[in-house]
């Protein structure tokens, strides 16, 4: 496998997006999971299903686009969409988790009309929809890496204030801390997280990535540092473990990947039983 | 003796409702002002318009002589909400992570924690009584122990002024009682100004030295003495109903 890594490219772009993705998506998740916006997170997902195939669609019916990453697309529909679910929990201020169905399914037609538009990209859909070891290139291999640091300088810059506003929100307002814009940025983040993650895990896993191992963490950890440690750790090990068994067994990794998470998650519950924390 | 509080005919709506009428309210520095009043009588709308967490329709409120929008020295308040419906209760953090956080107002964006935070962590905790509990969950605490570690939270700031919330609800009798007499060390010894919405006029009464009697407007705003020479009659006129007065040495009313 290693010596594999070494001579073929596409592997090692997979596998370096991988690590990347198996950091930033577990450490953002643990924020995302403690301010409950789980489902915000899958809302979000289905926007950029929608990008990723309308910008599919352009290539093909464009000729000057065929060029074009879906991932550019893909990204800006997620940050369109993040402002939007915004605009509605405001809009709906005592039906907040409305935002999410509407996102949601907006989304997903959307995705749904673009598809069916054009016929002819099955193969490749599919390798967004559930992740591929085979198709990252290059330039989404530094895409990835963008966005990596983007995520990590926005958390370790705020990471006081991100703590104050998920722990108590009122108090973080009657602390002067500027909530607002730093949960737009959040939002804004959250949704370069997902479109950045979907190559490896695909568009439809993203939100387990960010999910499913910081709720492992929780079962285990006393403290918020234990919450993220344990989250990276859960995390990187899924993302590794399901693209080594992707590769081998020829599965789409967001399968395994999600899978494993879910195995880690079932032992963690087994091995604590009811000494685990009440969450 | 510095005003530390000024709020001059205020008023506040929701949407049509009337929760406050001209009110005015001086707190000055060493005060320890009780706020008390029915349900409903616009204690809490009072003390986030003191925060600036809302802003009132009418009359103007400044904090250490500056009006409450221009107020950028957060530090220097100190906010204890009530228990039930603030913080996210099954949140994984120590009580030192918990009370660390309350230097981020202090610290400035993309800062870090000082270096000496575990320090300071340390005395927050020692002026609660809660250093033993440094290493715990929070959610394994009890809800009088959380209300102090809250308290903490709000004084390694270094507040001149403390804002309390009804912070006693769900808590009993027994650590209320020494929960009080923490707030009345923290006024006395340590100088720290102190606003208190209370039920507990009761538990309170030694303590502290001011009261204001709320029912959408203020109906008695004096001192504490001098609240015990008000006929039944006047108390139960801003309550809006009969109230029960009970007289212990130091003289107070319970409703």
């Amino acid at each position: 496998m290693i010596e594999a890594i070494f001579t073929y490219d596409f592997l090692r772009q997979a596998f370096i997006s991988g690590i990347l993705i198996g950091l930033m998506a577990p450490l953002l998740g643990v924020f995302i999971v403690v301010r409950r916006l789980s489902l915000i997170a899958d809302a979000l997902s289905h926007v950029t299903l929608a990008g990723i195939a309308g910008s599919l669609f352009l290539s093909q019916s464009v000729p000057a686009l065929a060029l074009l990453n879906p991932l550019y697309l893909g990204m800006a529909s997620a940050v369109a969409g993040s402002t939007l679910i915004e605009k509605l929990r405001t809009l709906y201020k005592h039906y907040q988790e409305l935002a999410i169905p509407i996102i949601m399914s907006g989304g997903l037609g959307l995705a749904a009309l673009f598809i069916s538009l054009a016929d002819g990209f099955r193969t490749d859909l599919f390798s967004y929809l559930f992740g591929s070891v085979s198709a990252v290139s290059y330039q989404d291999m530094w895409i990835v890496i963008g966005v990596t640091v983007i995520v990590l300088v926005f958390l370790i810059g705020f990471f006081k204030e991100l703590f104050v506003l998920s722990f108590d929100e009122e108090y973080a307002h009657a602390s002067g801390l500027p909530a607002k814009w730093i949960h737009f940025l959040f939002m804004v983040v959250t949704a370069l997280v997902i479109a950045a993650s979907m190559r490896i895990v695909g568009i439809l896993l993203v939100s387990s990535l960010m999910t499913l191992p910081v709720a492992a963490a929780m079962r285990l950890a006393k403290s918020f540092k234990g919450a993220i440690l344990w989250s990276l750790l859960f995390g990187q090990t899924s993302v590794l473990f399901g693209l080594v068994s992707a590769f081998y067994l020829d599965l789409a990794p967001g399968a395994t990947i999600v899978l494993t998470s879910i195995l880690i998650l079932l032992i963690v519950i087994a091995i604590m039983g009811r000494k685990g924390r009440r969450v | 003796m510095e005003k530390y509080i000024e709020m001059n005919h205020v008023s506040f709506y929701y949407d049509k409702t009337e929760a406050l009428q001209d009110v005015s309210l001086t707190v000055n520095e060493g005060d320890f002002l009780a706020i008390i009043g029915p349900n409903g009588s616009g204690k809490s709308t009072l003390m986030k318009i003191i925060l600036g967490l809302l802003k009132p329709m009418k009359g103007d409120v400044r904090l250490f002589g500056k009006p409450v929008e221009e107020f950028r020295d957060r530090a220097c308040i100190g906010y204890v909400s009530q228990k039930s419906n603030s913080f996210n209760s099954g949140f994984p953090a120590t009580v030192y992570e918990v009370v660390r956080s309350g230097l981020a107002k202090k610290t400035g964006l993309f800062a870090k924690y000082p270096s000496d935070a575990s320090d300071q962590v340390k005395e927050a905790l020692i002026s609660v009584g809660m250093q033993a509990y440094s290493d715990r969950p929070i959610s394994a605490l009890s809800g009088g122990q959380q209300q102090r570690v809250f308290i903490a939270r709000a004084l390694i700031s270094k507040p001149k002024i403390l804002l309390l919330d009804e912070p006693t609800v769900g808590i009993d009798q027994q650590n209320m009682q020494s929960f009080y007499r923490m707030l009345t060390h923290l006024n006395k010894h340590h100088g720290i100004t102190i606003i208190l919405i209370t039920h507990d006029v009761d538990a309170v009464s030694k303590s502290i030295s001011h009261v204001a009697c709320l029912n959408r407007t203020i109906h008695f705003h004096g001192y504490q003495k001098e609240m015990e020479s008000l006929s039944d009659e006047q108390l139960e006129a801003w309550y809006g109903h009969p109230v029960r007065r009970v007289k212990h040495e130091g003289g107070h009313v319970h409703d």
